[in-house]
């Protein structure tokens, strides 16, 4: 019986860390080849670097203009967090607190947004008419807006579970709507608005499709847009590439260990009833 | 009676403008444009009835393997994304050494933006010099190494796979925490019952999943049915139509300036999530409905 748990154990064991290696290795490759010279890195392999070229970064950095890109899809992850999360928390309050049938329905009528697909093409329309095409204003209104329901959702259930007793307390003691919410509500609200704004940071900042199609030229584009034209043109130094992969993908990383509680809790909430 | 006063409406009305004006008007004029001949040619536009949509289902054009494309590719995403998951989660709730870590890694590729995971696999499968063609060849398998991705027959399928190694610890990550809310005890019972450890699986934690499951299936469907990234990053539609999906269809009829075509093909996407959304809410909102 022992030896068959020794078996066991070792058999477990060995299966993750096989499925561990897949997932990992296409990243290690990325990462290794971001140190070799162009030569070195053109077969792509998993062979350490022989000459540590740390310059690259500089390198793709000038060539690559990631710093206005960088700047970009700050502007759109950091503006898009905060109007969707303060937007988003202020209806769900409202909405989970009153008690009446067309609450209800307003918040089915934002849930409902959670599935809907964009039609790009009639969006460009109203992005025109709104004088927002091709704007930066625009891209994070975007942004902000169509990720409102997911975040609604979560919010929703949240405030939920604050007892109303706080808010009838905070009102005897002559508190105004607005600060029953921002210095009452919100404080209490910090948990899940650290999981929706660490969610729609790493969102914002992987999407690429919005820029694309709503902005008219390179200098209004976010870094993974701009890594992707960066390969078109260098395709041939996979060195840079790799280094323009790194860069791009760090500050997702850094958020997603920092934040790994908040993410997974978020991913989640709503699926798993427990 | 603290109600209307302390609840004012006007907290929905940021939310409120944003979501209809750039989500719901854009969706709903977009089922009105499909029935016209809006394009980039001609300022004109002119009502033509159903002739977008005849165009799309006509079996003389490319469209309707668009949606075949696009139908397959929800469907086997989503099978193996559920059976590899599932399986992953069972395996990374049992005692392992660095547990954790196999969990975060087995995560990190989730966070990782859609566009660069095509970029690292266009490499990977690259037919010379590709990391998988080096390593098959250097394990004697070397007829294996296929071009994986402009070959016409096998380009989707490679779509398909790198889409569910990105996909899969989400998914996993679900599951995971579906498996730890089931209460240990339904397990130690039936292991001092004698029950095999498969039994226990099908048994106990299976059924117990079942929830778990739907919710993991509905989001698979529709991450499913709204691919593109995946799809424009590694191969861009081609060789020919071989990879192309609903959405990169949209796509292109957009670049070509054939709008009314293009927001004909998302109506009919429209339709489908409507009907898939209206499952999704009754599933999400059930934890309201049951209190």
């Amino acid at each position: 019986m022992k030896q068959k748990n020794v078996a066991g154990s070792i058999l477990v064991n060995g299966f993750a860390i096989v499925f561990s290696a897949l997932m990992i290795i296409p990243l290690l490759l990325i990462l290794i080849n971001s140190f070799k010279t162009s030569l070195a890195a053109s077969d792509m392999s998993l062979a350490w670097p022989t000459e540590w070229r740390f310059d690259n970064f500089q390198v793709v950095i000038e060539k690559g203009k990631l710093d206005t890109a960088f700047l970009n899809s700050l502007i759109y992850s950091a503006g898009s967090v905060a109007i969707c999360a303060l937007c988003s928390s202020m209806a769900a309050f409202v909405l989970s607190r009153r008690r009446n049938k067309s609450s209800k329905w307003i918040y089915l009528f934002f849930v409902l947004g959670i599935t809907m697909p964009i039609n790009f093409v009639s969006l460009m329309k109203v992005m025109q008419v709104l004088h927002l095409y091709n704007t930066r204003v625009g891209v994070v209104l975007l942004y902000a807006a169509l990720q409102i329901p997911f975040t609604i959702f979560l919010t929703y259930g949240f405030v939920g579970k604050i007892p109303r007793e706080i808010d009838e307390a905070a009102v005897i003691d002559g508190c105004s709507p607005i600060r029953l919410f921002f210095s009452v509500i919100l404080p209490l609200l910090k948990p899940v608005l650290v999981t929706v704004m660490v969610l729609t940071f790493l969102n914002t900042w992987n999407e690429f499709i919005l820029p694309l199609y709503f902005t008219g030229g390179t200098d209004k584009w976010p870094m993974t847009l701009a890594v992707y034209n960066f390969f078109g043109i260098y395709f041939k130094d996979w060195n840079l590439i790799c280094a323009d992969i790194v860069l791009t993908s760090l500050p997702v990383i850094l958020v997603y260990f920092l934040g790994q509680k908040y993410i997974v809790s978020g991913m989640t909430s709503g699926a798993v009833k427990g | 009676m603290i109600e209307k006063k302390s609840y004012p409406i006007y907290f929905i009305f940021g939310a409120l403008v944003l979501y209809v004006v750039l989500c719901v008007i854009p969706g709903l004029i977009g089922v009105g444009y499909s029935f016209t001949d809006w394009s980039s040619y001609s300022d004109e536009i002119n009502f033509v009835g159903f002739k977008n949509f005849e165009t799309i289902f006509s079996p003389d054009e490319n469209y309707l393997r668009y949606l075949t494309n696009t139908l397959l590719f929800t469907v086997f995403t989503t099978f193996c994304k559920t059976v590899i998951g599932l399986g992953l989660a069972v395996l990374l709730t049992k005692k392992i050494r660095g547990l954790n870590i196999h969990r975060a890694i087995m995560y990190m590729p989730a966070v990782i933006s859609t566009l660069i995971v095509g970029m690292i696999f266009k490499s990977i499968l690259n037919p010379q010099a590709g990391l998988l063609n080096e390593f098959l060849r250097s394990v004697g398998l070397g007829s294996f190494a296929l071009k994986w991705l402009t070959n016409s027959k096998i380009a989707f399928w490679s779509v398909m796979a790198v889409d569910i190694w990105k996909g899969i610890g989400y998914i996993m990550t679900i599951f995971i925490a579906g498996i730890l809310a089931i209460s240990p005890s339904y397990n130690e019972a039936a292991e001092i019952d004698g029950a095999s450890a498969w039994q226990r699986f099908t048994s106990i934690t299976l059924p117990l999943l079942m929830p778990t499951l739907v919710v993991t299936t509905v989001l698979n469907v529709l991450y499913g049915l709204k691919v593109f990234d995946i799809v424009y990053a590694l191969t861009n539609g081609g060789p020919g139509y071989a990879t192309e999906v609903l959405y990169t269809g949209v796509y292109k009829e957009f670049s070509l300036g054939r709008f009314a075509v293009g927001t004909s093909l998302s109506s009919v996407m429209f339709v489908f999530m409507l009907i898939v959304g209206f499952f999704m809410i009754k599933i999400m909102t059930r934890e309201e409905v049951e209190e």
